[in-house]
């Protein structure tokens, strides 16, 4: 689960980790009160769940209280568009409007969990301001990496390292405490990234941490229940958040054939090998280990919600469930939900035989296949065949009306 | 021979008493497994049709001589349960569960590092050696002892890899599952080395993910220290970057983590391809027969 900054550094201002002045403004005239009582300049920074916000038009500065309200309220009417939201982009529904800092130097800290070496690993570099992608590339020496034993945690020779190597002697015990904060703050609140990019040393020579960006982890939201509360849900797809309180696991893709499928592995081959025998999936959608019928006619709802959709590939591999409880689910889901495109399906492992034979049985047609092959090839031809009888209808109703 | 389990593997199941614990714990049992005990706290003296149930793990190793563990307990309580299987002694843990916070894995994987424990997962279907022992929740009879190895992130998808292997007509010495999540116990490398020393292991199969770079370091290894033919597939290659697959692990970060990036290095260090999953079975038998004559 992402934060928002201004999330993250209320977190992190709770550990006594230096961050700008500011508030948070969900209306224009906010930003002009919240302008008046900092004292301007003041920067205006899109809280948006997604990184590349700068780049994309989310972060400026206004000189004035008028021109405060101004930014801002072309801020909410906007769609910032990154790398990461795609081209739709994501509306802005709230700024935070901050006193702007005095900045001598840029630097950037970030602690991760390195998969390599399974521990928490602090990177750091005297670059801070731009991407750390790009410093990794242009000056590869200038990234300093630090693994943290999580039984003694981050030690003092390593803090001490870490103000010598950013050049923070001067800040001495200032730049140890926020360190060692940061750390402390990153295992509390059960992080998978903390990252200020940039940590900025201001004139008079304090530290000011002046972004910040928090992942939680999902598994671990379950004890930290205060951070749960500041889950932002404006932000998320509605079907990919329907599904998701449905207990599946479902992302919204481009393309016209929905997908079933049991387990994220599979669920990914699935859509591999659709696109190999010519189709375009239209989503991701693992059913987890228990696809039961409501799980199924849940799956079949949001997938056949999309107008886009002329196909449907069910591929499940009977391991913890069982194929004739799937081909029993399948049938109860399909007499709840009306689906009037082909479904394909593909049903292996644990009680195949007696899965197949309720299928045969079934009151509605499927087309059955044996295998991935086989499975992926039918219904890209369906779609396809699918979409250009959908064409035509559309075609004779234009035409229809056109001759009345 | 095959990897890791054998026929003299004594399993203890953790959470036996649980709705899921129980199920498989039996369905191991009726494959051919040995399951010698069961753990619950609070549950001990009980039994599950007739497998003895103890409080703790330290009861079910000294009363039962158990050598492997096979974990169900709860996310929230998991990694304490794979650390009271390592202060119990036992050297070859299998976790199932799904959703251990990570930093409870970055300690646990501290300690089996340091103690010298394999631990499989966690998230992972288990391991099977073929007609031997089943550890784990996988469907037993779509795999056949053979000369095949499996190595897979993900668990309905080794399922699927078996069964193409074993209806290609080939089979498998060992198959293991070793985790979707972030943090897993066991890499590649790991069963690569051991896949290389097994003398019923002909050709080894990775099935890989996007995400991560367990695939990349693979890849050196292989090149390095594995003469045996090696087979690789990654799911995901038509995943958009940026979106989280599923797996906690499978979300591309830039270049490295991409299938085709995976592709390319494991080529290059003289991997078999195997670009389209629909034909993973076919392949293996078919590279087995003209390019290695086996």
């Amino acid at each position: 689960m992402k934060l928002h900054e201004y999330q993250a550094k209320e977190v992190l201002a709770s550990y006594g980790i230096p961050v700008p002045e500011g508030r948070v403004a969900h209306f224009p005239y906010d930003a002009w009160m919240v302008s008046m009582e900092l004292g301007l300049p003041v920067v205006i920074k899109a809280q948006v769940l997604t990184g590349g916000r700068g780049k994309a038009g989310g972060v400026k500065l206004a000189k004035t209280s008028d021109e405060a309200r101004d930014i801002a309220q072309e801020l909410f009417g906007k769609k910032l568009v990154t790398k990461q939201t795609g081209p739709q982009g994501v509306k802005v529904r709230k700024v935070l409007v901050e006193k702007v800092a005095d900045i001598d130097r840029e630097l950037y800290f970030s602690i991760v969990i390195d998969r390599t070496t399974s521990r928490p690993t602090v990177i750091a570099s005297k670059r801070g301001g731009m991407s750390i992608e790009e410093v990794a590339e242009q000056y590869p020496e200038d990234i300093i990496k630090i693994p943290i034993d999580p039984a003694v945690g981050f030690l003092p020779y390593q803090i001490r390292r870490l103000k010598y190597d950013l050049d923070l002697v001067e800040q001495g015990k200032e730049a140890q405490k926020i360190f060692s904060a940061l750390y402390k703050a990153f295992m509390d609140k059960d992080c998978s990234l903390l990252e200020l990019n940039p940590l900025v040393v201001v004139k008079n020579g304090h530290l000011i941490a002046l972004d910040a960006k928090m992942t939680i982890d999902d598994n671990a939201l379950y004890r930290k229940k205060e951070i749960s509360k500041m889950r932002d849900l404006t932000e998320s797809n509605p079907d990919e958040l329907e599904a998701r309180f449905a207990g599946l696991n479902f992302i919204k893709l481009e393309g016209n054939i929905g997908c079933m499928v049991n387990g994220a592995g599979l669920a990914m081959t699935t859509m591999d090998v659709i696109k190999l025998a010519g189709g375009e999936p239209a989503n991701f959608l693992d059913v987890g280990g228990e696809a039961t019928p409501d799980t199924i006619s849940k799956g079949f709802e949001i997938i056949t919600r999309d107008p886009k959709v002329k196909a449907i590939f069910i591929n499940i591999f009977g391991g913890i469930v069982r194929c004739d409880k799937v081909a029993n689910g399948i049938i109860q889901a399909l007499k709840t939900v009306k689906v009037k495109i082909p479904v394909v399906i593909r049903l292996t492992g644990m009680n195949k035989e007696e899965g197949m034979e309720i299928l045969k049985k079934a009151p509605m047609k499927f087309y059955i296949a044996e295998d991935l092959r086989e499975a992926a090839k039918m219904v890209s031809e369906l779609s396809k065949k699918q979409a250009a009888t959908t064409t035509k209808k559309a075609e004779e109703k234009t035409e229809e009306k056109k001759e009345k | 021979m095959a990897v890791c389990v054998y026929r003299t593997s004594r399993v203890v199941v953790q959470g036996i008493t649980g709705k899921e614990g129980r199920y498989h714990a039996l369905a191991c049992r009726e494959y051919g497994t040995k399951i010698v005990a069961g753990v619950t706290p609070g549950k001990g003296g009980m039994d599950v049709e007739g497998i003895p149930v103890y409080n703790t793990m330290e009861e079910a190793v000294h009363n039962a001589h158990a050598n492997v563990s096979l974990i169900f307990v709860p996310p929230p309580f998991a990694a304490d349960a794979i650390l009271e299987a390592v202060g119990s002694g036992i050297k070859t843990i299998v976790c199932i569960t799904e959703g251990i916070p990570v930093l409870d894995m970055v300690k646990v994987k501290r300690v089996i590092e340091k103690e010298g424990v394999t631990l499989i997962g966690p998230n992972c279907p288990g391991i099977i050696t073929p007609g031997a022992a089943k550890i784990g929740i996988m469907p037993g009879h779509i795999f056949k002892r053979g000369s095949v190895g499996i190595i897979s992130r993900s668990g309905t998808l080794l399922y699927e890899t078996a069964d193409q292997i074993t209806k290609a007509g080939l089979g498998q010495s060992t198959c293991v599952g070793i985790g979707g999540d972030p943090i897993v116990g066991t890499d590649y490398i790991y069963w690569l080395e051991r896949f290389e020393a097994d003398p019923e292991t002909e050709a080894v199969m990775m099935v890989g993910e996007i995400g991560g770079n367990a695939e990349e370091k693979a890849a050196e290894f292989i090149q390095r220290e594995i003469k045996k033919p090696v087979f690789a597939f990654i799911a995901g290659k038509t995943a958009p970057p940026g979106r989280r697959m599923g797996h906690a692990g499978a979300i591309i970060m830039g270049k490295s983590g991409t299938a085709e990036y995976k592709y390319e290095v494991l080529k290059s260090a003289g991997v078999n391809i195997i670009e389209n999953p629909g034909y993973m079975g076919e392949t293996i038998y078919n590279t087995l027969k003209s390019k290695y004559n086996i």
